[in-house]
């Protein structure tokens, strides 16, 4: 079985831009903007891909950060940065097709950011 | 070029028999490994509760002091985790599906496991 | 200055197979632009990771999708293998390849009947899913389950396939491929589906590729990216033939699905001859500590698992980013310009699998 080597390069929020466009004139794809919250703080990873080469860099920032959008460069980054938005609750800044927040309906805002959503008993059955 | 494909393919199957099965009037197709739904024997279970843990749906729940145990046969979804972590195997999935209801129920089933009797100790010669 | 005037599609429409909204602003009969709305099948998978041991999400990383559920717990067994530095053995990654690339035939022809009802041949739609039963037959005769398998576990996999078994199944599968050339057949010669595919639903190679398209809706383009190359599990040492189309259109995204049939039971009679004896499973002892983005090829495209472990039973992420998340932006690119009664065929040809996009 072969195992793909994965390169991860951890950034500085203000060195995104610069890192994503050199990625977009060597002719990498994105794969996929991806968001994990570790204790109080949140790591984001920006994935890309150019003939089954995979790289990654990874931003941390806290909650009320804002982030740059990438989509003057990629512009298939809405959906992600949407998504971002609506289940984290990460302010993203510029994007091309802003959402406000409807992209992904859910009866609790920011559920992945809330400990633990509880479920009042007779809700469920 | 392909000439009249489709209706070489429609003649045929108006002709052959419906490969459609009656179901629920006919049986409807299983083999032996089929998973349909669960069942216990309870004269073996030793009420460990390693079911209870591993069940990712939360389905069975199990009372030491009661001796019951009790499936929600509609949160079941038939993984088969628990036939295969359970320590004296009493778990068995049976091929036929689970007939429907019109109320959610849950089934409870008493437990009739009797702990064999530890052999006598004999007396050790002085 | 034409009025423009917005037309709901979905949730509910006929030709989906999962609910996702689109609202298409219209001048005239040519759409102009397309803004979608998903949120419908949001089970909040990702959330539920935090609740259950890793041993026994698999079985809820297979039911995330009823089409492609074999591929999901495989995947996620291989990520949790290479963090944990597991060495499954070799006939598990055989039987792995097996199921997988039945699934993707049965998903594969699933497709076909769907797409052939979209636009209005009921009996070639039929006929796809009498072949499919076939398929699930063996399915379930191999594992007990016909849609969901639950045969991928961490270390390997729960069942065995005999060896007479398997021998049985190469004969069937010239029963198939004879079946599946009638099909395919029909779909790529006949003149009335050619007539309503043909330049419908155009998205160029560039486009394709800087949009993010995977699976058969970019290899529909040009754009050659099939992951089975990368070699994860046993594909390294099975023959992959990549296929490709360069027209763009819906037509050629068909043609690339109908042609990956037959690699794929090429593949189940490669993996079939080659595949060794042995154990199946191994043992598994302590915790996941560490991170992996494990990618795979699903019947839909290129799908990623993310998961991040820190030394307990219960990880901290498990992000799945499926391919059709990705192929929603190529999809509003090819709707831009199209007739409203081309949308429910354009919007089929990329294969939709919403309740994988949503977890």
């Amino acid at each position: 079985m072969t195992v793909e080597q994965q390169v991860t390069t951890t950034i500085d929020v203000g060195k995104l831009i610069g890192s994503v466009e050199r990625f977009r004139t060597e002719g990498f794809r994105l794969v996929q903007i991806g968001c994990t919250k570790v204790g109080d703080l949140y790591e984001v990873n920006y994935c890309f891909d150019k003939d089954y080469h995979f790289e990654n860099i990874r931003i941390t920032l806290s909650g009320d950060t804002e982030v740059p959008s990438i989509s003057g460069m990629f512009w298939n980054s809405f959906i992600y940065e949407n998504e971002m938005h609506d289940l984290f609750g990460i302010q993203v800044r510029g994007m091309n097709i802003d959402f406000k927040g409807t992209l992904f309906r859910t009866a609790v805002k920011f559920p992945f950011s809330t400990p633990s959503v509880t479920v009042t008993k007779g809700d469920n059955p | 070029m392909a000439f009249f494909e489709m209706v070489k393919t429609a003649l045929r199957t108006v002709l052959q028999k419906p490969v459609t099965i009656l179901y629920p009037a006919q049986a409807a197709k299983k083999t032996p490994l089929s998973r349909g739904h669960l069942t216990i024997d309870e004269s073996r279970c030793i009420s460990c509760g390693t079911c209870q843990r591993k069940c990712p749906a939360q389905a069975i729940i199990l009372i030491k002091e009661a001796k019951t145990w009790q499936i929600d046969r509609l949160r079941c979804v038939v993984c088969n985790s628990c036939v295969d972590t359970c320590p004296v195997k009493c778990l068995f999935m049976d091929t036929q599906y689970t007939a429907p209801v019109t109320a959610r129920t849950v089934d409870i089933i008493a437990i009739t496991y009797v702990k064999p009797a530890k052999p006598e100790k004999k007396d050790t010669p002085q | 200055m034409t009025k423009q005037i917005i037309v709901p599609f979905g949730p509910q429409h006929p030709v989906l197979p999962e609910p996702i909204h689109l609202d298409l602003v219209l001048e005239d009969e040519k759409v102009v632009d397309v803004i979608p709305s998903i949120g419908y099948i949001h089970r909040g998978f990702e959330k539920l990771v935090e609740k259950r041991e890793f041993t026994e999400y698999v079985y809820i990383a297979e039911r995330t999708c009823g089409i492609c559920s074999f591929i999901h717990g495989a995947t996620y067994c291989q990520g949790i293998e290479q963090i944990m530095k597991i060495d499954v053995p070799e006939r598990a990654q055989y039987l792995r390849v097996i199921w997988s690339e039945f699934s993707r035939l049965h998903s594969h022809l699933l497709w076909l009947g769907l797409f052939a009802d979209s636009f209005g041949f009921e009996n070639l739609f039929m006929g796809a899913w009498k072949t499919r039963e076939r398929v699930l037959d063996f399915m379930e005769e191999t594992t007990g389950g016909r849609v969901i398998q639950g045969t991928s576990k961490i270390g390997g996999v729960r069942r065995d396939i005999s060896s007479e078994k398997l021998d049985q199944m190469v004969k069937d599968l010239d029963v198939l491929d004879r079946e599946m050339k009638e099909l395919t057949t029909v779909f790529l010669h006949d003149d009335s589906i050619r007539h309503r595919l043909r330049n419908v639903g155009v998205i160029s190679r560039e486009d394709a590729y800087h949009l993010g398209a995977v699976g058969p809706t970019g290899r529909g383009s040009g754009v050659a990216i099939d992951l089975r190359k990368t070699g994860y599990g046993a594909y390294d040492r099975l023959n992959v033939r990549v296929v490709t189309d360069s027209c763009g259109d819906s037509l050629s995204r068909c043609t690339v699905r109908a042609k990956e049939l037959f690699t794929s039971t090429d593949l189940i009679r490669q993996a079939a001859k080659k595949i060794p004896d042995g154990p199946i499973d191994m043992k598994v002892i302590g915790a996941p500590d560490g991170e992996y983005f494990m990618r795979a090829e699903q019947p839909r495209g290129e799908l990623v698992h993310y998961l991040k472990g820190n030394g307990t039973k219960f990880l901290v992420r498990s992000r799945i980013r499926t391919p059709t998340l990705s192929n929603i932006p190529p999809l509003i690119k090819m709707l831009q310009g199209c007739d409203l009664a081309d949308v429910p065929v354009i919007v089929l040809s990329i294969d939709p699998c919403i309740s994988c996009t949503e977890r």
